[in-house]
């Protein structure tokens, strides 16, 4: 037969221990990929390995902070003789930071379960599924909808002396600002990336900036009488 | 040298009493490979199989698996801080004094604890940030992010709960001001404040409760539900990218070029 091969067949060298798919395209016929297989790898043991090794660095890592930081104890528990400030763990502080400009069903009862609740629905609501940017659609409408929020919001804070609360929002919003004034085609890379971001993205931001600085300045700067301290001063 | 401590592993899985407790067997094939995870009850919450993608650094900064490693950490070191811990007033202070001067070691024991309870409260928040930064959280993953928040929630309580036991001046008060917030809720605010603590003021009776959820009800619950979290990795697809979800698939996958069916059809 003079007949050139209809397809050529090859084999890995490792076939014994790695068996294959063997697909046979003939020459008449066309093959469409539609889905590349991603390369996939082994959980044991190559993924199991690697948890492993990141593990035992992080215990690494921990054993060394024990070995050069004791963990503090203080004086046996007093109920008569109260601590100026007492803090609640570091975790709470920005919760406490809170009670210190509203009333405690506000600040310890009506904001964590808000939170919460808002943390269990993100993935339920389609708009944070298509995750589009904010201003890309309906931009008019949604500025307006923006600045009376942000707006009624910082007078808010402002009623309630929060400046603390109230500079990260500001910060936000200035961002989200200059994203309405951005599109994803920007030659500026940092402005497409917030031209693209959806809504989503600015309201989780937001939460984790006022997040860090609240915790922060409730951990580093207040003293007696829940006042404001200078951590390096003291 | 490596070679003869491998072919001595490899013999040891061979053996009859190995094989009984292991139920993959030996070999290194892809299908022993998978059998090893399939057949462990431990190991089959994870699928056989990882995306290449998923494994590095950037992708998921490791954050659920060093979560995992403080948790482990939390359990073997609590389990021997329990050994020498009385839940009492104020036997307790004693005990945690002695922990830190008598005990062999045990005050890297307590400060290991510490440090590693901070930790995993710092990482579960730097998981669920990382998570929603790459909106992991996308259908079908939805309850999974749901588990995740109860498993922060769990954190934050065993971390609470843990915080009263030394039983110092710190101790007291952060409890105190904690269960204070508790008095301010609606209607029910006093029974639910006299229901965490076992009277009106943190007391020994607070200190028993806190020692049972912090001991027993929240690490077992805390399992239950990451065992649930990893398990549901595997039913939901793996760990999510962006790349392999089927609509960037879709987006990117390549027509035939017009040519190629015209020519088959002459």
């Amino acid at each position: 037969m003079s007949d050139p091969k209809d397809f050529v067949a090859g084999m890995g060298s490792d076939f014994r221990k790695n068996p294959v798919r063997v697909a046979f395209v003939t020459r008449r016929t066309s093959a469409q990929v539609k889905v590349t297989d991603e390369d996939q790898v082994q959980t044991f043991p190559e993924v199991l390995f690697r948890a492993l090794v990141a593990i035992e660095l992080l215990t690494i890592g921990l054993v060394l902070i024990s070995l050069a930081f004791n963990a503090p104890l203080e004086g046996l528990a007093d109920p008569s003789h109260t601590p100026n400030p007492a803090k609640a763990p570091w975790y709470f502080l920005g919760l406490q930071e809170m009670l210190h400009y509203f009333p405690p069903v506000v600040a310890g009862v009506l904001v964590p379960t808000l939170v919460v609740i808002a943390l269990v629905v993100i993935p339920y609501f389609n708009i944070n599924i298509e995750a589009e940017g904010l201003f890309l659609k309906d931009r008019k409408r949604r500025l307006r909808v923006f600045y009376v929020v942000v707006g009624l919001f910082c007078l808010f804070l402002l009623y309630f002396d929060v400046y603390v609360a109230l500079v990260p929002t500001l910060i936000v919003a200035g961002f989200m600002l200059l994203a309405a004034q951005s599109s994803p085609g920007s030659s500026s890379a940092f402005r497409s990336y917030l031209a693209s971001k959806p809504l989503s993205y600015w309201i989780m931001t937001w939460f984790l900036f006022e997040l860090v600085v609240l915790t922060a300045i409730g951990t580093f700067f207040r003293g007696p009488g829940w006042s404001w301290v200078l951590p390096w001063r003291s | 040298m490596a070679k003869t401590i491998e072919n001595y592993f490899d013999q040891m899985r061979g053996t009859r009493v190995w094989r009984s407790v292991f139920r993959g067997g030996t070999g290194s094939s892809t299908l022993r490979r998978s059998l090893a995870i399939q057949q462990n009850v431990f190991l089959h919450l994870f699928s056989t199989k990882v995306r290449r993608r998923m494994l590095s650094f950037s992708a998921t900064w490791y954050l659920g698996t060093l979560t995992l490693g403080t948790f482990l950490i939390l359990v073997s070191t609590g389990i021997f801080l329990m050994l020498y811990y009385h839940p009492s007033v104020p036997q307790a202070y004693a005990d945690t004094k002695d922990l830190q001067f008598v005990v062999s070691s045990g005050l890297f024991l307590r400060n290991l604890h510490r440090w590693s309870a901070h930790a995993m409260v710092f990482l579960v928040f730097a998981h669920m940030f990382k998570v929603f930064y790459r909106g992991a959280y996308r259908p079908p993953r939805e309850f999974n992010w749901v588990i995740g928040v109860i498993l922060l929630l769990i954190t934050l309580l065993l971390s609470y709960t843990g915080y009263l036991l030394p039983w110092d001046q710190l101790a007291y008060w952060a409890i105190t001001v904690g269960s204070n917030i508790a008095k301010a809720v609606p209607v029910l605010g006093n029974n639910v404040h006299f229901l965490m603590l076992g009277g009106n003021l943190v007391n020994a009776n607070a200190l028993l409760r806190f020692y049972v959820l912090h001991c027993m009800i929240l690490p077992l619950t805390a399992i239950v539900f990451i065992a649930i979290h990893f398990w549901r990795i595997r039913k939901d697809g793996g760990l999510y990218s962006h790349q392999s979800e089927p609509k960037t698939l879709a987006a990117k996958a390549v027509p035939a070029p017009a040519g190629a069916v015209a020519k088959g059809a002459q």
